[in-house]
């Protein structure tokens, strides 16, 4: 009976905590999580099909930047390379202010939380993506491309008509991947200071001393936010393969 | 399809010069291994050539020279009297001196392929109009008229709207040559267009290649069909080890084979 009691009183006061402002706060730190993995993604997408490019290049040099930049970015920890962003970057960023003048000698000009975290979890996620768009690309059937170039098509209408299209297809899959490591990510550009959900998380859990829900109820949040996303996947995936299922 | 001929005619330059394709003492090599060993071909606008040979003969791999699909390491080729430009590339090896003029050309030479290489994200109807569009930069609606014509002519109308994968075999390289037609090209390459069909699909595909070749249009066709190249064909040139064993009228090519190398070759198929 007491423990039943205890149990009532707990769930009141995750209601009154969540209903005083907590509650606000987490759907904000959600929307901020969303925001930041979707420019990492769409960061992520312009770095990795670059260097997916120049890892697929004939030229040497091209091929070894882009084996570097996948080694590097995914053989380290994710929150070294956010440190070395957002505080190596208000390192450069400083420096380069007093030595123009523009701030004082002692002022510390920082790198924008949200810039320096977008920034270093869309390098990140761009070396995945890298990998799944290179992937992609060598599963073409050789012949569809061969087909293009008989037919008189320059290597943008290649790139554009049957490369694009076709990487799309089959990245999907590989690309629902990312996105969820991306969410993930996402919860360490906390240490810069973006009020992310993690942050939030964090500053409920510290300042009412109910870690126990508040980390419980961000656990739930990001399982949602995953889970969602599988289904949205599964339904692009569908639709970009959609000439290789018969139709009913 | 009138309209589709009469483009063909307007398009050919003046009517003395009759040459259509002529290639001259080329030359490729992959790695140590000499696969064309001089080869000339003269295709005449109008001349249907079935070029035989047993595999490994160079047949596929001087088609796809001619489209530099392959780079020759030597030799001349000449569409429509153009000389294809070639240069030295820094690596000693023959390159286009200019992709432009080889992106042209191609678009002159719709080449149908072995295994069709429809291209699988669009529908059959969008295969058709792709090139014609993006690449001739035809209006769309003309082309998707064309489009539509052609593939009534080819027997697959109806199947417009789906896409190559959902077909079969004999139906996408319907689809293919259809593809090809509507670049009113002025020569057409077939790579072994039957060698990827089950038996039963082979004669759909001939069907239409013998319709083609009776309404004049210049073709190059690789194939293994024996009966193709007998009674279709206005010329047979054969190949052997990489270089032209013997050239001539079909007819006579089979009753009297020129070498014996011809004379194995065709006895091996009628076993």
């Amino acid at each position: 009976m007491e423990f039943l009691n205890d149990f009532k009183d707990q769930v009141s006061t995750a209601y009154e905590l969540l209903a005083a402002g907590w509650g606000v706060q987490l759907l904000w730190g959600i929307a901020w999580t969303l925001a930041v993995t979707v420019v990492s993604m769409l960061i992520g997408a312009m770095l990795g099909s670059l260097v997916a490019a120049a890892k697929l290049s004939h030229r040497g040099g091209l091929r070894f930047i882009g084996e570097s930049y996948t080694t590097v970015f995914r053989g380290e920890p994710e929150l070294l390379i956010i440190y070395l962003f957002y505080y190596g970057g208000t390192q450069v960023l400083t420096g380069v202010a007093r030595s123009t003048g523009s701030i004082g000698s002692t002022d510390i000009l920082n790198m924008p939380s949200f810039l320096g975290g977008v920034l270093a979890v869309g390098i990140i996620s761009g070396a995945y993506q890298a990998e799944v768009f290179r992937g992609s690309f060598l599963a073409i059937h050789r012949g569809e491309l061969e087909a293009a170039r008989a037919y008189g098509m320059s290597a943008w209408l290649r790139f554009r008509l049957v490369i694009v299209p076709q990487v799309l297809r089959l990245a999907v899959p590989g690309l629902g991947n990312v996105w969820q490591l991306t969410i993930k990510d996402s919860a360490l550009i906390s240490v810069t200071g973006v009020a992310e959900l993690m942050l939030t998380a964090n500053k409920a859990a510290r300042s009412t001393h109910h870690s126990l829900l508040f980390y419980t109820v961000a656990g739930i949040l990001y399982l949602v936010m995953t889970s969602v996303s599988t289904p949205i996947f599964e339904k692009a995936e569908r639709y970009t393969s959609r000439s290789f299922t018969r139709p009913k | 399809m009138s309209a589709n001929v009469a483009a063909a005619a307007k398009a050919a330059p003046s009517p003395d010069d009759k040459s259509a394709i002529s290639v001259r003492d080329m030359r490729k090599c992959f790695g140590d291994h000499e696969v064309l060993k001089g080869i000339s071909l003269e295709a005449h606008k109008g001349d249907v050539i079935s070029i035989l040979g047993s595999s490994g003969s160079g047949k596929s791999t001087m088609l796809r020279c001619i489209n530099l699909l392959e780079t020759p390491d030597s030799g001349e080729v000449r569409v429509d009297g153009e000389l294809i430009r070639m240069k030295q590339g820094r690596d000693g090896r023959q390159m286009p001196a200019d992709i432009r003029q080889v992106e042209r050309i191609r678009a002159n030479l719709a080449m149908v392929f072995q295994s069709f290489n429809l291209w699988s994200h669009m529908t059959v109807l969008e295969n058709l109009v792709a090139a014609p569009t993006h690449v001739l930069k035809r209006p769309r609606a003309e082309c998707l008229e064309q489009a539509e014509a052609l593939l009534k002519r080819v027997g697959i109308w109806e199947r417009r709207n789906y896409y190559p994968p959902h077909m079969s075999g004999g139906q996408q390289q319907r689809a293919a040559i259809a593809r090809a037609l509507a670049m009113n090209p002025k020569v057409m390459l077939f790579d072994e267009p039957t060698s990827a069909l089950d038996p039963e699909l082979v004669g759909e595909v001939l069907r239409v290649m013998r319709s083609l070749a009776e309404e004049g249009r210049t073709m190059l066709v690789v194939t293994h069909e024996m009966s193709f190249a007998r009674d279709v064909s206005s010329k047979v040139m054969f190949l052997h080890k990489g270089e032209v064993d013997s050239v001539g009228e079909p007819k006579e090519m089979f009753a009297r084979p020129p070498t014996p190398q011809f004379k194995q070759f065709i006895a091996n198929f009628n076993k």
